[in-house]
């Protein structure tokens, strides 16, 4: 908005108090940018040849080898299949971890911090890391894989659900409690009919990260397609590798169009 | 019979919202409470099925006292005490029909209530009173599709349920347009009769607490200061009851909180 | 009252018959089918539960003693993150207006879709696999990887902010004769700003995250530093590393919702 003063004088975008934020800002941001490039353990010269390596690599890929596509669909399925009973187990276990972590159905104060321990611990903690706990505990193969799949996912459904039942209408509940309904018939009829699409939407929407996931739990060992990956890549089988790639990638796009189908119906 | 007495409920250390408050219902009487939002009529009629824990005083409902009740008890006692709400409170992703035996969830067990195989008489008895008020074809309808005089409908079949000893409505019309509003009341007072059931009815529109109710209770401040058949109702009563509250307020609280609550 | 008996029984979610008992026995079949052939080897799985305990007792109590190397790690990730989102975001923007389908004539939108979904449909750990093929171990893989990560959701989440622009101003702009550069500068850059900052705090978040893991095959920072601690069974140093990437995490996570909420 123009004001009388500013009429004579010159338009500036910004007050002078502004502008000085503003390079501070600037200043600070290019401060941290200069830091990080300077002081990176990095080879400069490879920097420079990074392009070519990449093309190089690329190159050799050319033309992807079809020759073991029948086992590297296998373990896709597997990858599938680690995929789909994690977030199965993951999803069974996440309904008690959300009812204690929000703050409207848990027990006690005891149980909520417990709740949000168990959410925050299995949030902060990647996939890959809790892979590789497991391949340490249950050795290679897919059980460490759908284990740490599983430890992943509850944090991020119970996050969700959690959120979802604290946001529920709180009407429904008082009636129930007014007809004399004891806890568990008020969670049964006032509150997980309030949740339900919330719960379907969160599932899918986890399988469809896990099965991202689960493309590469086979690099620290805990089963999949990774593992055809890893071997493709150690011994400089360019072309497998662009195969398994592919089929990376298109398990990644079906997924992703199964479970917008899936939502569309669902909810 | 009710019996109400020396109730006081205060939240934190702030001014008592109920205090020191009596009140009889006998019979099968239509009992209205009229007075300005805050006066404290809703904290009232919760404190007699205890959604609201009262401070202190004592309720005798048929000679039982609510106020020392806890865990089973207290959900016994609470079954036979019937509410209707002004929103209704419905689930609104479950069936009419889910939502109406959800009155008998105090008398099933919770297989029955999880896997929804109600007992044959609660069956029939919720078609009964569904045909009763004119909603049994909707009982295969998700509550959310129905219009609000037929979600009301619903809510008081669902209270009717319980078999209640006594039904309290908190602002069952207030979410209601006029018409609709008539019709429940109209619905209240002649099951009131047909059942024999004493009701409790919280109110903001005054016109139907006369035409419909019995006795007419005013509130101001957490205290009852009116308390008599409605013909005794006056302007210098009705002054008392809402001294402060513009006048235009007074017609048109109804209408516009119940266009807030509904939007 | 003697009136007719009438049943209730709760419709079913799914109307048609077959289509319920189809999805039913599908799911059924899928378990039944699927569980018993997966390649489990039981013994050693069994073996795993005294493992554990065993896992547990090395990881208790965590130990800080080789905090250099823990604070050498981190500052790594941080850098990685800090230069993975200056470039990543770079690069995003340009991109952005690439896969923008109101700006972009249809082949160039097709090449800049293309490439975002390239972009986001692989993990971060294979990319970073395949970089330290391309360029060797350390944190310039991480750096590529993460700026690869980075423009597959910040160019994403752009091109969709840029397709709902106000295209009022963008006419009004044209409508004074100015150039395409410049109809840019000014009628779109001013709308799309607000967002552009807030994906840059998120994706320097999710960037600290994320650089924690693609260090576990080989791409620098604090990841290589436990894949290390695991891979020399110092189960105490990995508990240590994992606590404070927790921390790190939370830490990131409470400061960059802080900013979006006051700036964004």
């Amino acid at each position: 908005m123009p004001n009388k003063d500013a009429i004579n004088a010159q338009w500036h975008r910004y007050s002078p108090t502004q502008r000085m934020q503003r390079y501070g800002l600037f200043l600070l941001t290019g401060l941290i940018i200069g830091w990080a490039t300077t002081s990176i353990e990095v080879v400069w010269e490879w920097v420079w040849t990074a392009p070519n390596q990449i093309a190089d690599l690329f190159a050799r890929m050319a033309p992807p080898d079809p020759r073991n596509l029948d086992s590297i669909l296998s373990v896709l399925w597997e990858t599938v299949n680690i995929a789909t009973i994690a977030t199965f187990l993951a999803v069974l276990l996440a309904l008690p971890v959300a009812y204690i972590s929000a703050q409207n159905t848990t027990p006690n104060r005891a149980t909520l911090w417990l709740g949000r321990f168990i959410l925050v611990s299995s949030r902060s903690i990647n996939t890959i890391i809790w892979a590789l706990l497991f391949v340490a505990i249950f050795g290679p193969g897919v059980v460490a894989g759908i284990v740490a799949i599983t430890f992943r996912s509850i944090g991020f459904i119970g996050k969700l659900l959690g959120e979802a039942i604290e946001e529920i209408d709180r009407r429904p509940v008082e009636a129930m409690e007014a007809t004399g309904a004891g806890r568990s018939k008020v969670v049964l009829y006032a509150i997980i009919p309030q949740v339900v699409p919330t719960f379907w939407a969160v599932a899918i929407l986890r399988w469809d990260i896990n099965l991202r996931e689960s493309t590469v739990l086979g690099l620290v060992g805990a089963g999949g397609i990774g593992m055809v990956l890893q071997g493709a890549i150690d011994t400089f089988n360019w072309p497998e590798a662009a195969t398994v790639l592919l089929a990376i990638l298109s398990l990644v796009i079906i997924g992703e169009a199964i479970s917008a189908f899936l939502r569309q119906r669902i909810i | 019979m009710l019996e109400i007495s020396g109730l006081t409920k205060r939240y934190g250390d702030g001014e008592p919202v109920l205090s020191n408050l009596d009140l009889n219902v006998k019979g099968q009487n239509i009992v209205s409470i009229i007075g300005s939002s805050g006066a404290g009529k809703s904290t009232l009629l919760r404190c007699i099925n205890r959604l609201v824990e009262p401070s202190s005083g004592s309720i005798k409902l048929n000679s039982l006292e609510i106020t020392s009740l806890s865990g089973k008890a207290l959900r016994e006692a609470r079954r036979k005490t019937g509410m209707v709400f002004q929103g209704f409170n419905l689930v609104d992703r479950l069936t009419v029909m889910e939502n109406v035996q959800a009155g008998r969830l105090g008398y099933i067990s919770t297989w029955q209530a999880l896997s929804r195989r109600y007992p044959q008489a609660d069956i029939q008895r919720a078609y009964e009173l569904m045909e009763r008020v004119g909603i049994a074809h909707y009982a295969n309808q998700r509550a959310d599709q129905l219009s609000g005089g037929e979600r009301q409908r619903v809510g008081v079949v669902r209270a009717l349920m319980q078999e209640p000893d006594i039904l309290l409505c908190d602002e069952p019309t207030a979410s209601l347009d006029p018409r609709t509003s008539e019709q429940i009341m109209v619905l209240l007072r002649t099951l009131a009769e047909e059942l024999a059931l004493p009701v409790i009815i919280n109110i903001h529109n005054v016109a139907e607490a006369k035409e419909y109710t019995d006795r007419i209770v005013g509130m101001r401040f957490g205290k009852i200061i009116f308390d008599d058949v409605p013909t005794s109702l006056d302007d210098k009563a009705m002054n008392d009851i809402y001294s402060g509250t513009p006048a235009s307020d007074r017609l048109s609280t109804e209408t516009t909180q119940g266009a807030v609550h509904h939007a | 009252m003697p009136s007719e008996m009438r049943h209730w029984k709760k419709p079913p979610t799914i109307e048609n018959p077959i289509v319920r008992w189809g999805i039913y026995s599908a799911i059924v079949i899928y378990l039944a089918v699927t569980i018993p052939t997966l390649p489990i080897n039981w013994p050693r799985v069994m073996e795993g539960i005294g493992r554990a305990s065993q896992i547990f007792n090395g990881a208790f109590p965590p130990s800080f003693e080789r905090s250099e190397l823990l604070i050498d790690g981190f500052v790594e990730s941080l850098r990685i993150a800090v230069l993975a989102t200056v470039f990543g975001v770079g690069l995003s923007v340009p991109l952005a207006f690439l896969a923008a389908r109101n700006l972009s004539p249809m082949p160039v939108y097709i090449l800049g879709r293309g490439i975002i979904i390239l972009a986001r449909s692989f993990h971060p750990v294979i990319v970073a696999i395949l970089f330290v093929k391309a360029v060797g171990f350390g944190p310039l893989a991480g750096v590529l990887t993460l700026i690869v990560y980075s423009i597959g959701f910040v160019a994403k989440m752009l091109a969709e902010r840029i397709e709902e622009i106000d295209f009022g101003q963008v006419e009004a702009m044209r409508a004074t004769g100015a150039s395409r550069i410049l109809i840019i500068f000014y009628a779109v850059f001013p709308q799309i700003i607000p967002r552009q900052v807030g994906l840059s705090i998120y994706q320097l978040d999710s960037n600290l995250r994320a650089s924690a893991v693609v260090g576990i095959v080989g791409a620098g920072g604090i990841g290589s530093t436990l894949a290390n601690a695991f891979g020399r069974y110092d189960y105490d140093f990995a508990l240590a590393i994992t606590m404070v990437i927790v921390g790190v995490i939370l830490i990131s996570e409470g400061i960059s919702g802080q900013i979006r909420k006051r700036y964004a």
